[in-house]
């Protein structure tokens, strides 16, 4: 291999020296615009690890002159929507529950904040649009376990349900009437439940069942079917089931019990978050 | 540069071109994997995170075998949306122990780095056994054989043992009690005081409600510690890492 230039005789252009047998490649210049591109990106890329984090160091990487941090840009950005936020939350959060909606500002905000809440927190039980699902009540309709009204919704919001994390979460429990009663009385009973809200499939058992309820359920859900709020003891009489009201269910449900779980949103959720989305939900139809 | 003038040398050698361009390559990973083993900024510790339990262990083996990975994250991005809605952005610390790690690619479904705690284990075994029936929008498919599909530990001593050689720091008395630890996790009966001084913040409930150890009860005690590790209440993030 030689300096000297070897000028290929047909174009007049020098080669690179690459030959292979016979072969020899051309050494065209690169374009003049891709050359500049080309230095221009080294150039900028020398800048931008100047600028920002980049070089390994002894004991840590460079800092960068711009001193950009992801974790304090995301700080940032969450503190600049609470300071957005701020005076409105801190209206609602000193606001009576019952008087937000009195407040069309408010409860405007209230409702769009608690929206954005619920489909984040919520919707994966309760259903997108509050509609429930088996085992997870609907809370459109007027059917309310633990209370309807807007002080209730946010108590059980705040505690959740029959959890450990919370001493105030609200708490009942239904025995489990399979190691209380003999089976021809939970069938008995299974039928006077059903007659409370529609048709039993064997009216001759009524009767004894409304013995067997007077005697065992009564006392939580009441002498007519009606239910309890205070205990969350579910209304027998209003053909809403949470569980499925189907004699089959229903025997299932007398006989090992149920335990529905709610986490309480207390402590992951601001104050105010709390209250909007309970007014987000006490605001869908249901709420008394 | 008369020494430029050689590459013929190395083009016609197809053995020493190869062994150069491993030595340059090697140099590339050197400049950008070594540094992150010593650099301070890269390495946090973070109080609270633990090796996973049995229990937790061989759930998150069924999550890696059902290829959860491929539909959910693990990795909480910094930024302001993600951290709104899935919690406190992902710490490298919370993933040390794993091995590999979960952060995956690809969100069909959401993120699932601080499931933990988020929905009841109720919910959890309805929603793997038909997720539709809790949420109709889902795409997921149905898990509803792991409920049926009992476990025993069999080889949970060789699985903590085989996660201690690559550097999870299981003591000698936890691999020992590997499967009485199995066991007593999904046993809000048993004896599980030991459990929960070697595993602090274990949850232990019978996961899935049914009598013994099914594989859904195994996946919900991991994923109901997904996140739980580390208390934000009293980690300070430093704006630096």
């Amino acid at each position: 291999m030689s300096n000297a230039p070897d000028i290929d005789p047909e174009t007049q252009v020098d080669t690179t020296g690459h030959e292979w047998d016979g072969i020899k490649e051309l050494n065209n210049p690169l374009p003049r615009w891709w050359l500049w591109s080309f230095y221009l990106c080294i150039i900028w890329g020398v800048g931008y690890t100047i600028a920002y984090p980049a070089w390994p160091m002894v004991n840590s990487a460079t800092a960068g002159l711009l001193g950009y941090s992801t974790r304090a840009e995301v700080a940032e950005d969450i503190a600049l929507v609470e300071a957005a936020n701020g005076p409105i939350n801190a209206r609602l959060t000193a606001a009576e529950l019952t008087e937000v909606s009195g407040d069309a500002e408010l409860m405007q905000y209230a409702t769009s904040a608690g929206g954005a809440v619920f489909r984040t927190w919520c919707a994966q039980c309760h259903g997108s649009g509050a509609a429930g699902a088996v085992g997870y009540p609907n809370l459109l309709d007027d059917d309310w376990l633990w209370g309807g009204d807007i002080e209730s919704i946010h108590d059980t919001i705040a505690h959740g349900i029959r959890n450990d994390e919370d001493l105030d979460s609200r708490y009942s429990q239904m025995p489990v009437f399979g190691e209380i009663l003999e089976e021809p009385e939970i069938l008995s009973v299974v039928q006077y439940v059903k007659s409370l809200s529609g048709t039993p499939d064997n009216a001759a058992l009524v009767t004894a069942g409304e013995e067997v309820y007077l005697d065992n359920c009564s006392a939580c859900h009441g002498d007519e079917g009606l239910g309890d709020i205070y205990q969350g003891a579910p209304n027998l009489a209003d053909a809403i089931w949470l569980y499925g009201g189907d004699t089959d269910t229903l025997i299932e449900t007398v006989t090992y019990s149920r335990f529905g779980v709610m986490p309480p949103w207390q402590g992951r959720l601001s104050e105010a978050e709390v209250r909007a989305v309970s007014l987000y939900v006490h605001s869908r139809g249901g709420g008394q | 540069m008369a020494f430029l003038d050689k590459h013929k040398i190395l083009e016609r050698n197809a053995t020493l071109l190869l062994v150069f361009s491993f030595l340059v390559v090697t140099i590339g990973g050197i400049v950008q994997i070594a540094p992150l083993f010593y650099l301070e900024n890269t390495i946090e510790k973070v109080e609270g995170v633990r090796p996973y339990s049995p229990l937790e262990l061989a759930g998150r083996d069924i999550y890696v075998r059902e290829g959860c990975y491929v539909c959910h994250s693990q990795m909480i991005r910094p930024m302001r949306d993600e951290v709104e809605r899935y919690g406190h952005y992902s710490l490298a610390a919370e993933s040390m122990y794993d091995h590999p790690f979960q952060w995956g690619s690809k969100r069909t479904g959401p993120d699932l780095a601080r499931v933990g705690g988020r929905y009841s284990d109720d919910w959890h075994l309805v929603h793997l056994r038909d997720p539709q029936s809790v949420v109709p929008e889902s795409v997921m498919p149905k898990y509803d054989f792991l409920e049926r599909r009992r476990i025993d530990g069999e080889h949970i001593q060789e699985l903590l043992a085989t996660h201690r050689m690559v550097g999870v720091p299981y003591t000698e008395e936890m691999i020992e009690l590997a499967s009485v630890d199995f066991r007593a996790q999904a046993d809000p009966d048993s004896d599980f005081d030991g459990l929960l001084e070697r595993y602090p913040g274990a949850q232990v409930r019978n996961f899935d409600g049914a009598a013994g150890i099914s594989e859904a009860d195994a996946l919900i005690a991991y994923l109901q510690m997904l996140g739980t590790l580390v208390d934000f209440s009293t980690f300070v993030a430093d704006a630096n890492r």
